[in-house]
């Protein structure tokens, strides 16, 4: 750990004003950030703690929808009613990642923000363009079970951790942000980034800027939906590979289906075409797996990872069937719905 | 007031040091509070083999609070020739030394020890020591290590080769069923909770008194003593409480080395913590290969058995365990050969951990006898039975006990086995594949010479104490119970004192052998103290003892009594009093004894038992959940049923761990263990632990040590993996010679389309 200077905002303005520079980093609920600056994987020179700044409440937008600050906790939002009746998928999605200590101090703009778990990316003693650019990627011919199947990039195969992303990604949300050029919205799909020839961004936020809130449009998924997440232990581990499903069914057909897939990139994974195909037919083991190809369309393992397509596949499948027949994979029951 | 019965051997009391670990009381290495305290954070090497060309610390020294950084350029003296750094269960071979010299060994070596006024400001510098390293190639691929697979001549004190017999070779190939399978296991680290650490105070005088976390703080004394060439007599180590160990803290590491290195250097107090990631670069459980090859006759007679297998040490150390022998001792067969060796890595030197050699061979070993009562057709129990051997097959020796058809009997019975159907994939429900599986486990029953002290005082307080360890296996739960048993006191009036090296001599805390040996001692000095108290007592005035013997008379309820007549008798602190007896201090120490030694060479001494798993695997996407488990154990008397059931408890989860979880994983490019964290490297959480039901079967044996206790520590472990192993074939028809069996090894299209 490095020497850092530390202040406290106590509003927006003063942390977008306090929070500029390129070495300065926004503390939210520290349980990211602080784990990388102890293994010297961030090494900011100033501290911004966010955590007086407001933002902490979960209001009605005025043209419908939930509009989430960006300092509830993971574990407050994934059990306001209003989230769990009317977004469950993201109840769901949040419940499924970490550990109750980990989602009562997480919060949703740190949850945003949460950096790759790649082995590399954490160990100074191996080289990764993530950590430090132009150093090469370890992970490409290394350990890479836990690694990127879609997306990849010669200089990055990393994917992104977060569980609750992946739900927000196929709800559409939006992401608020303030910086010193003032506010802008940035669609969901383009917030995370992938990884190209610069995978030391992960996502399109620049510098300075904050998140203050994430917006739910208004729109009712709540009958149809499912978060599958597969991993290498019934709780407590990162996705190897998680799906969520929402769908909008209009008798045995499926009207509206979003399909977002989790640890198999650098953001979550959504493939417009592989929606597209399912609008109108019927909820099938042939139109699933038909949505699967479409999803996985590209996919290359990296040796360690191979079986994530087929998996993958699999889960894509099984979470349709969930999401079409209203029985939603549980996060507490951890045998497979 | 039937105390006896309420807390004594056999009684399920609470573990006495429990309130002072919830309530944070219990103190552990690293929270000793030392007034002037200095910190020392270590910094690890880069690279798995060569040589530091520089080793640039003039950034960390110009920090505000640094004291000093040590490296193999400015380190004190310490002992030159490898025995002075030999502890008690070093392996042959060349122990490691930190810095040393410029040589590396493997990757996460110690480098340097950067010492500073307070924790946060040496942590920082430490971040700015930078080496440049002269790079030799390395291999720490297991694999290709087995073209150096070797026997070195000198063999570890604790290794048992295998003994042949009859002709394996030509039996396997006459063979009407056989099968031969390859197995793997992955490195595993021990990952106890407690990171190790030393807190090393200064006390002025040259002398030190070290708080380390270890299973022997004898063994670290003695250890220190001679890296340092100090007399044994101006260090007392102490470990009061250690949170876990599972074999990690069987040999000093090189924390403690530092630390003291540092502290007598500086001459102050320092303490030095392991990170996380540090506990990656010491102890592992070896990789391991075993080539199981078995023959039977058609109705599932054995015939056959060839056991060979190979496991990972450094290149600097000769690790071995006792892998191949378990099978060959525990079957009826008539041919049985074995073959053992190891095989050199550039990593540290593997070290015992829970279970050595039998959790790794006796888990394949079960593995690849379900694999043969399928191919004879037989259930896998029933064929079990069929080969069942009375005695240790092997050694030709009986055993002074052996319950394991009980234990196979009352598991089977508490699992319902007899309702499974043979053929895998048969019992499916829903999406859901199950599988029961069975498994046999055995573990070495061992006694070690230990000594313990009693002092009773006039008020009837009792202290008990040796230099054992208690690593949250129960040693001062015992100790009390052993106390009580033998002079009738509450467990209040009881206190115990262990973990500190001053104390009488005690072992390691290993191999299971610690109830068992530390329970003698105890007993034989509180028995020591009642023949005094009983004389005393005899010389009262109006005795109601006069003239009675030890055994006509029994210490209950703070009272000696007649056994006869129990309303004659007096009370202990009446009789200190009435002899004007301030204390009562004696030390007594437990060993096997001739009858022992000569019982050790006659007979078998090992635990059993009979493991019992359901599996529930989804059919499509290859999600296992371990739903049920038996485990029924044949370990002799039980001391206490609660602390004895939490052992088993622990051992099963350990088990699936090993079966499901468990997987240090190498880049063997840069020759490093990769997933060096507590996020990464897999144990089982909540959700994946259900029913687990301990059973201990009645085996009493007075031959196997002077309490009839075998031990529990390790038993747990043994064979569970297999079991798991064994039902998600059951389940899924796939069998996953590879473990941990990770969800990669069961998405296909074997197991489901
Ligand atoms: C052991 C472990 C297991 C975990 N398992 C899972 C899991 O299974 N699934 C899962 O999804 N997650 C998991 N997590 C990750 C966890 O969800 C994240 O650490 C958490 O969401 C981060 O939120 P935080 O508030 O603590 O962020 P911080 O650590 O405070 O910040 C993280 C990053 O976000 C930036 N940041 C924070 N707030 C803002 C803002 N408002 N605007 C701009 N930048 C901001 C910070 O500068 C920092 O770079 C796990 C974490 C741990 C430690
Ligand atoms: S995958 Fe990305 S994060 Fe991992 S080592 Fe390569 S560049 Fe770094």
């Amino acid at each position: 750990m490095n020497r850092f200077s530390f202040t406290r905002a106590n509003s927006v303005p003063e942390a977008v004003r306090a929070g500029g520079g390129a070495d300065t980093r926004f503390l939210a609920g520290g349980t990211n950030l602080i784990d990388l600056m102890k293994e010297n994987v961030e090494r900011p020179s100033a501290l911004v703690d966010i955590n007086r700044v407001g933002l902490a409440g979960i209001e009605e937008r005025p043209g419908g929808g939930l509009r989430l600050g960006a300092l509830v906790s993971n574990a407050d939002t994934a059990y306001d009613r209003r989230v769990a009746e009317r977004y469950p998928l993201l109840a769901c999605a949040i419940l499924a990642g970490a550990s109750p200590q980990l989602r009562n101090a997480a919060t949703n703009g740190g949850n945003l923000n949460q950096r790759t778990r790649c082995y590399y990316f954490y160990d100074t003693a191996t080289p990764c363009n993530k950590r430090n650019p132009g150093t090469g990627c370890g992970a490409i011919g290394g350990v890479n079970r836990i690694h990127a199947i879609l997306g990849a990039s010669p200089s990055c195969i990393a994917t992104n951790p977060s569980d609750m992303c992946v739900a927000l990604a196929a709800l559409n949300a939006t992401v608020r942000v303030t910086g010193p050029d003032g506010e802008r919205e940035i669609a969901f799909a383009d917030y995370h980034r992938l990884p190209g020839d610069a995978p030391q961004h992960d996502n399109t936020l620049r510098t300075g800027e904050l998140v203050t809130a994430i917006d739910l449009p208004d729109e009712d998924f709540s009958a149809h939906h499912t978060y599958l997440k597969l991993r290498d232990r019934l709780s407590y581990a990162f996705a190897l590979v998680s799906v969520a499903v929402a769908l909008r069914m209009e008798g045995d057909r499926i009207a509206e289906a979003r399909i977002a897939l989790g640890g198999v990139a650098h953001k979550p994974w959504r493939v417009p075409a592989a929606e597209q195909a399912l609008a109108g037919q019927p909820a099938s083991a042939e139109n699933f797996d038909r949505a699967a190809e479409l999803l996985l369309r590209g996919a290359q393992g990296q040796g360690h990872n191979d079986f994530k397509i087929g998996l993958a596949r699999r889960a894509i499948r099984r979470a349709l069937r969930q999401a079409a027949a209203g029985t939603p994979q549980s996060q507490t029951d951890k045998r497979i719905a | 007031m039937n105390v006896l019965q309420n807390v004594g051997i056999g009684s399920a009391i609470n573990r006495v040091d429990g309130l002072q670990k919830v309530t944070g009381r219990a103190r552990y290495a690293a929270e000793h509070p030392v007034p002037g305290l200095l910190h020392g954070v270590i910094v690890s090497g880069a690279i798995p083999k060569g040589r530091i060309v520089t080793l640039e610390d003039s950034e960390a020294r110009a920090v505000p609070g640094v004291v000093e950084v040590l490296s193999h350029k400015n380190r004190p003296h310490v002992a030159w020739f490898d025995r002075s750094h030999k502890d008690m269960v070093a392996p042959p071979g060349s122990p490691f030394k930190a810095l040393y010299d410029d040589k590396i060994l493997f990757s996460g070596q110690p480098i340097a020890l950067v010492i500073a006024e307070s924790f946060e400001v040496a942590r920082y510098a430490a971040s700015l020591v930078r080496a440049s390293y002269e790079v030799e190639p390395h291999n720490t691929d297991f694999h290709k290590a087995q073209a150096e697979r070797f026997m070195p001549s000198k063999k570890r004190d604790t290794y048992h080769p295998p003994k042949n017999r009859g002709d394996a070779d030509a039996a396997f190939a006459a063979a009407p069923v056989k099968v031969s399978a390859e197995y793997h296991l992955a490195t595993e680290h021990h990952n106890p909770m407690e990171m190790h650490a030393s807190t090393v105070v200064w006390e002025g005088d040259g002398s030190l008194t070290v708080f380390d976390k270890t299973q022997g703080p004898q063994n670290v004394r003695d250890y220190l003593a001679g890296v340092f060439g100090m007399s044994a007599s101006t260090i007392r180590v102490m470990n009061p409480f250690v949170g876990g160990a599972f074999g990690s803290g069987l040999r000093p590491q090189y924390q403690v080395y530092l630390a003291v290195m540092a502290a007598r250097m500086l001459q102050r107090s320092v303490r030095v913590v392991m990170t996380r990631q540090q506990m990656f670069t010491h102890g592992h459980r070896p990789e391991a290969l075993q080539s199981v090859q078995l023959g039977a006759e058609r109705d599932g007679t054995m015939t056959a058995i060839r056991n060979s297998a190979t496991t990972s040490t450094s290149r600097y150390e000769n690790n071995m365990e006792d892998v191949v022998i378990w099978g060959m001792m525990n079957y009826a067969c008539e041919n049985a050969a074995g073959e053992y060796a190891i095989a050199p890595v550039d990593t540290a030197t593997s070290t015992d951990m829970r279970a050595p050699g039998a959790a790794t061979g006796m888990t394949f070993f079960e593995m690849a006898v379900d694999e043969l009562a399928y191919a004879a057709g037989i259930d896998p129990l029933e064929f079990r039975l069929k080969n069942y051997s009375e005695t240790d097959q092997m050694n030709g020796t009986p055993f002074t006990s052996k319950a394991l058809r009980e234990a196979y009997a009352e598991g089977a019975e508490a699992f319902g086995w007899s309702r499974r159907s043979q053929a895998p994939r048969s019992m499916k429900e829903g999406r859901e594949l199950v599988g029961w599986g069975v498994a046999t486990g055995m573990w070495d029953a061992m006694f070690s010479k230990t000594s313990a002290s009693a002092r009773l005082s006039a008020n009837g307080h009792l202290e008990v104490a040796s230099a054992a360890s208690d690593i949250g296996t129960g040693t001062y739960t015992v100790m009390t119970q052993a106390a009580a048993d033998t002079l009738g006191l509450p467990v209040e009036q009881i206190a115990v004192r262990l973990g500190d090296s001053s104390l009488p001599k005690a072992p390691v805390e290993g191999g299971s052998w610690m109830a068992a040996s530390v329970g003698a001692a105890v007993q034989l000095a509180c028995r020591s103290v009642a023949e005094k108290l009983l004389s005393a007592a005899a010389k009262m005035q109006n005795s109601p003892l006069a003239g009675a013997s030890m055994e006509a008379v029994r210490f209950s309820g703070g009272r000696i009594a007649l056994r006869d007549d129990p309303a004659r008798g007096v009370a202990i602190t009446e009789v200190m009093r009435a002899s004007g007896t301030d204390v009562i201090a004696v030390e007594e120490t437990a060993s096997a004894g001739i009858s022992g030694m000569i019982s050790q060479m006659r007979k078998s001494r090992n635990t059993h038992s009979a493991i019992f798993v359901e599996v529930r695997v989804d059919e499509e996407l290859g999600v296992v959940r371990v739903t049920r488990v038996v485990n029924a154990v044949a370990a002799g008397r039980i001391i206490n049923p609660k602390t004895a059931r939490s052992q088993i408890l622990g051992g099963v989860v350990m088990g699936i761990s090993m079966a499901l979880h468990e997987e240090s994983m190498t880049d063997h490019r840069y020759g490093r263990f990769m997933n060096h964290n507590y996020a990464e490297y897999h144990v089982p959480v909540n959700a994946d632990i259900h029913d687990i039901q301990v059973i201990f079967v009645d085996e009493p044996d007075p031959e196997v040590t002077p309490l009839g206790v075998k031990g529990l520590g390790e038993i747990g472990i043994v064979g569970t993996a297999a079991a798991v192993a064994n039902a998600i074939f059951h389940a899924t028809g796939k069998r996953v010679r590879a473990l941990p069996i990770t969800i990669d090894k069961l998405v296909d299209d074997t197991v489901a389309p």
